[in-house]
This record gives C-alpha cells, structure tokens and sequence, in this order.
C-alpha cells in the first residue's frame, strides 16, 4: 500500500509492468524527456530509456498506427492521448485497424496495446479540450475500455490493460490527476478488466457510474438524506459488469445512472436498457440517466460547473425519484432553468 | 463592433506606423492577460504569441479583410492584427459576454468573420485542409478572395498537413500556408521531431513554391505574403511560407520552459520585432524616440482599461451553453 497522486499510480503501474516485461513500450507526445503534460510518465526514461520510451512528433495517426504494428508483431506499447480529443485524427488506427486485426487474421494476430487518454471537462480549457466522448469508441467490437476513478484503480487497471492480450483504452479523467489515494502496488493491485467496483452499499437506488462520476455518486450517497444507495464504479466500461449491476438492481429495485457525457449517445443508455429489459419485473420506479446536457462544454467556471451533474443534483433526481416513483425532469428541461 | 474592427485592419493595410502601433498593442494586452492569470483571476489556459508579433501584424497587413484566416490557439496576435479590439480579445479570454464569441469559448477560441478570422482551431493541423476548402469557396464562386491558413512547426508533422496542401496543390487553390516555426511543438525542440531544418522544403514534395521568411521583421513578412497572395489570387495556386521565429514565453500558462537552452531567449530578444521595427521606422523618420515611449504607454493603459471593463461585464449565462449548437 502506497499513498500517491493518481498521475503517479499511472506512471507507476506502466514502470511496474515495463520492470517485468521488456516488450512493453511507451509512446506519444511529450512523454519522455518532459514526463507527459500530466506526468503520467515520470522516471520513465531515467529507467527504462529512449530505446523503450519516446517522445512522438505531433502526429496521433502515425504513432497509433505504429503502435498496432509493434502491437501486432509482438510488443506491447503503451501510447498517450493527451486530450482525448486528439484521437479524433487517429481513430481509423484504433477502432477499424487494431480492433479488427484478430478477426481479420483468423485468430492468428493479437493487437496489446493501450491507448491512455485524459479525459473530461473541469479545467476550463474550452470546448475543444474537455470532452470525454467514451461514445466515439463504446461499441467499437474488439476493444476493451477502462475508465479510472482514482488512483487505486488507476494503477490497478492500468496494469490489467497492458497485460490484456486486446487492445484497450485508457481513459483518466484530467481533474483526478492531482488527487491523492491509497494504492495496493504489486500483483495483489492488478484489477481485472470487467469487473465494477462497490465503493458505497445501500437499499434504496443503484448509481451506476465511471471516472470523474464516481466522486459525485459517492458524494450524493453520503449526503443523501433518507435514503441509501449502491454506488457502482463500472471501471470498465466494455465489456461491463452487467451482473454486478443486475444484483444490485434486483436488490434495490431502483437504478441512476450518472456520466458526465451528453445525455445523447451516452454510455449509461446501454444500461438502462439491459437493466430494463433483463430486470424489469423487479424495478419500482423508471431508471434515469443524469447527465450534461446535449451541448458543448462550455468555457467559464460557472457553466462549466453547472454544465456537469453534480452531487447536489444527483441527490436532488434521486430524491425526487424515490417521493413521485416518477423519472423526474432534468435540470434544462425545468421551468426558468435557461434564465 | 465589427466596423471597429474593419478601421482597425484598414490601419495596419495602410500604415506602417499603425503596424508598430498594433504589435505594441499586441505585446502590452497578453502582458496584461498574463498578468490576470498570474493573479488567478482568468480559468483555464492561454498561449500567448509574444515575440511573434511581427508574423501577426505581417499576415494581416497583407490581407484583405475578405481574405480568410484560419489561425491556432495561440491566436491573440492574430485576432488583434485583424481587427478585433483588445474588449473582443480580452473578453473572450476572460470569458465575458464582451468577448468575441460572447464569452463561451476562452483564450484559444475567438473568431470574427468581419475581418476573415475563422473560428480559431484548438487542434493542431485542423486549420489546414478547412483553409483549402475556404479557398474552394473563392475558386468556385470566381472571386480573387485567397485563404490563409497559420500553423506552428509542430503542425507540420501531422496528417492534415499533408492532405490538406496537397489537395490545395493539385486543385490549385488559392490558399497560403503559413508555419509560424517559433522552435518548438510544446516542450519538444523542433529538431526533436522533424528531420529537416526548413519546414519551407515539404513545399517542393507538393510541387508547390516554398520561402523561408525571416519572421522577426514585419515588412519581410507583408512582403512574402503580398506575394504568395498575389500569385494565388491570379490562379496560380497555394504556396508554403514559412517564417522563423521565437516564442517568448512557454508553451501555455503552467509551462515555464525549463526545456530551452540556456541563453537562447536573450539571443532572440536581440532580434525583438518590435525593438527592430521601432528603430527602422525613427531611422526612416516616421517615428520619432519620444513617441516610442508614448506608444508604449499607451498601450499599456489601453489594456489595463480594457481588463477593468472585462472585469465589470457579465459572464454569460446559462442558456448560453444551449445557443448555436444546432442551427
Ligand atoms: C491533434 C493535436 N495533438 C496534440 C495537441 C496538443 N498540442 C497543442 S499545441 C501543441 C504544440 C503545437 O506546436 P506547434 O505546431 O509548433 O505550434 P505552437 O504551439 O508552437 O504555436 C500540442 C502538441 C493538439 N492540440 N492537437
Ligand atoms: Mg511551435
């Protein structure tokens, strides 16, 4: 057990499997010399060295390209995304080369790579740059994605991806980097890709979340004034843990997804519907999503907070659900909201 | 607001003392806006242009306000040799209503289509192929309208480079390519990531002409791009200018380039286009020594003003996240 930021649990999951296997290699921009834009990657190359750490021109499609090469033929890299954002030009590379090459080879190539990407909103850097947009990639067969939430599971999945013989995606929420946790280091914090995580145990709601969403669930839960709730990290967000959700479900008979994503496209709809269709005989009350609004993000402090479910919001849909046992509006569809 | 703004642009087309002026200007309002975000008082980030105000004041000086610009984040120089007052520019950083989008969209998102600024691009190397298409629009309607597009060094190692100046190439439309090489792509060192010293070569792989400019002096950089205008606006196709230069500052706010060799910034600051221009201008007698103190001053109070009033404008509000999303 290790107290680190959660910048440092990543860089120190990928030193860790870069210590136990000499195929891994890491790849992007800026993150050797200077040690990643979020320093993700620090000590890096001190340890292991520019033959195995490099830093990328400013070319996304060519170094994820090379990275489904060196995937397929026997490496294992570790590529950085800075801002998810910049995906967009490379996308080709990860969901219709590298997801497909097992498929297309009859089983004969496996592509292990990780594309770790910094996502969402929070940081007032504008529209262009605080996105999460998991809708590009969820559903793209052949792909695994994670999403982290803090610095244990940081490390821990972080190490699962590099391990896992598919190519998966990384997404770690920007606003987290700094913060602080207990991390299990070594085998025993390895995390297994799949399977959700139950930070907080209730009876009255499931809050189903990922990434950044975790903090608002667990801050709504612990707030919440009569009534409970289960609060469930997906952690992976493909393939996720229906089961996990499905017990609680059954349990609570209630369930609230909340993602920091437009309400459009978002991933919580999958599970309102797998929840509706494989539990619907045990739910009391409509599932609902709490999400932003189908809008850009935008730039000032106070929309951008506003823009973002929070906890207080959370609380308040939950509350409202469980007096009316009816999906209450969300905020932008209230009266005066836009005033 | 826009015709402010067009006075402004005809200032610096006209005048060579206005162009003096106008880097000054540049210069003193991202001195304040650091300032601000020093103090905690502006979100986000910024990056900020300084030492490239030449490459700026140049571009825009060349161009018509028909003409459009397709420019990055580090796009305040640009937005201001334009046109667009230090309330559009400052506004919009700080995120008021007063900015040049209403305040929506911070530092590395202005825009003001009344003096050709395209919405500026926050991701590298987007602004290349939408220049070519720009100058699509010029070529099918028949105007002699040309479209710029301004990119760093770094940009020209990603895809969009290339497709987007071949496409210009071979349709032969009238688009100048612009790289602002100012030695780094963020904390990396050009030579880090590019195998040639002149980006301004990749123009001979698209059988297209290609110029180094020395983007330090202002009238070297009206001129080349007068003429890459001129040959595009006659049909005669794009061209790749590039102009070597220097950022004064890091990369973005929180970057306080540890990275650069120890007195490489003192080196460029000898070379300072404003110092150089000024100094031409007395030697030519169009400027006097005293006015270059004046002209300082009041630029400086020109964008403490500017800030107080940005200070005092409303943030926009909340509906404002649901305006022009689908039109
Ligand atoms: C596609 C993409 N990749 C990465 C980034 C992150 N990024 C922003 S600016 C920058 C450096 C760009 O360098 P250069 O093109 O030389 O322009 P300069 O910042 O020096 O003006 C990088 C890597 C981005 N915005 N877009
Ligand atoms: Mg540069």
């Amino acid at each position: 057990m290790a107290r680190m930021r959660m910048n440092q649990a990543i860089a120190a999951a990928i030193a860790d499997e870069m210590r136990e296997n000499p195929d891994v290699v890491v790849f992007g921009e800026d993150v050797a010399v200077a040690e990643g834009p979020f320093k993700t990657s620090a000590g890096l190359l001190a340890e292991f060295g520019p033959l195995r750490v490099r830093d990328t021109p400013i070319a996304e499609m060519g170094f994820m390209g090379a990275a489904v090469g060196a995937a397929a033929t026997g490496l294992r890299p570790v590529t950085e995304i800075m801002f998810v954002e910049f995906l967009g030009v490379a996308l080709d590379q990860l969901v219709t080369e590298a997801a497909k090459f097992s498929y297309l080879s009859g089983g004969a190539v496996n592509v292990p790579m990780v594309m770790r990407a910094s996502v969402g909103a929070g940081l007032g850097f504008g529209c262009q740059h605080s996105q999460v947009m998991e809708s590009w990639i969820v559903g793209a067969p052949g792909l695994k994605i994670a999403v982290v939430s803090g610095p244990h599971n940081a490390y821990g999945l972080t190490r699962a991806a590099i391990r896992d013989d598919n190519p998966v995606a990384v997404l770690e929420p920007r606003v987290l980097y700094a913060g602080r946790g207990d991390v299990t280091t070594g085998p025993e914090g390895i995390i297994p890709l799949g399977r959700a995580a139950q930070p907080a145990g209730g009876d009255d709601v499931t809050l189903v979340c990922c990434g950044s969403t975790v903090r608002t669930a667990l801050e709504a839960a612990s707030g919440a004034e009569g009534w409970s709730a289960d609060v469930i990290d997906l952690q992976t967000l493909q393939p996720w843990d229906a089961e996990a959700v499905l017990d609680s479900v059954r349990r609570t008979g209630r369930l609230a997804t909340v993602e920091e994503c437009p309400y459009s496209g978002g991933w919580g709809a999958d599970i309102v519907s797998t929840v509706a269709t494989e539990a619907f005989g045990d739910l009391s009350a409509p599932p609902i999503r709490l999400t932003a609004p189908d809008v850009h993000v935008p730039f000032g402090k106070e929309l951008e907070q506003r823009y973002l479910p929070n906890a207080g919001y959370v609380a308040a849909q939950v509350g409202e659900l469980l007096a009316t046992g009816e999906s209450p509006p969300h905020w932008w569809e209230r009266d005066g909201a836009l005033a | 607001m826009s015709s402010e703004a067009l006075e402004r642009r005809e200032a610096v087309r006209t005048d060579r003392r206005a162009r003096y002026e106008r880097m000054v200007e540049i210069r003193a309002v991202e001195d304040k806006i650091r300032g601000l975000f020093a103090e905690g008082l502006v979100h986000g980030t910024t990056h900020t242009c300084q030492g490239q105000e030449a490459v700026a004041v140049g571009v825009a000086s060349a161009l018509r306000p028909t003409d459009v610009v397709c420019c990055t984040y580090r796009g305040h120089g640009h937005a201001l040799a334009l046109g667009l007052t230090p309330l559009q520019v400052c506004g919009e950083i700080m995120g008021r209503v007063v900015g040049s989008i209403g305040g929506v969209g911070g530092s590395m998102h202005l825009c003001d289509m009344s003096v050709g600024l395209m919405p500026t691009f926050a991701i590298v190397g987007a602004g290349v192929p939408v220049a070519a298409g720009a100058a699509l629009t010029a070529q099918v309607r028949g105007t002699d309208d040309v479209a710029v597009s301004l990119f760093g060094d770094g940009a020209a190692n990603i895809g969009a480079f290339h497709e987007g100046i071949n496409l210009a190439a071979i349709w032969k439309l009238p688009a100048v390519f612009i790289c602002e090489n100012n030695q780094y792509g963020e904390y990396s060192p050009i030579a880090a990531t590019t195998p040639i010293e002149n980006i301004a070569e990749r123009a001979g792989a698209y059988g297209i002409p290609g110029e180094v400019v020395d983007g330090q002096d202002v009238d070297a950089v009206c001129a080349a791009v007068e003429a890459a205008a001129a040959r595009a606006r006659a049909g005669e196709g794009p061209s790749l200018l590039e102009m070597k230069t220097y950022r004064y500052a890091g990369h973005s706010r929180s970057d306080t380039a540890p990275y650069r060799p120890e007195g490489e910034l003192e080196e460029w600051y000898e070379r300072d286009p404003i110092d150089t221009f000024g100094a031409r201008l007395v030697a030519e007698e169009l400027l006097a020594v005293e006015e270059i103190v004046e002209i300082e001053a009041s630029a400086k109070a020109l964008a403490a003003e500017v800030a107080e009033q940005c200070m005092a404008a409303p943030a926009p509000g909340v509906g404002s996240m649901f305006e022009n999303v689908l039109v």
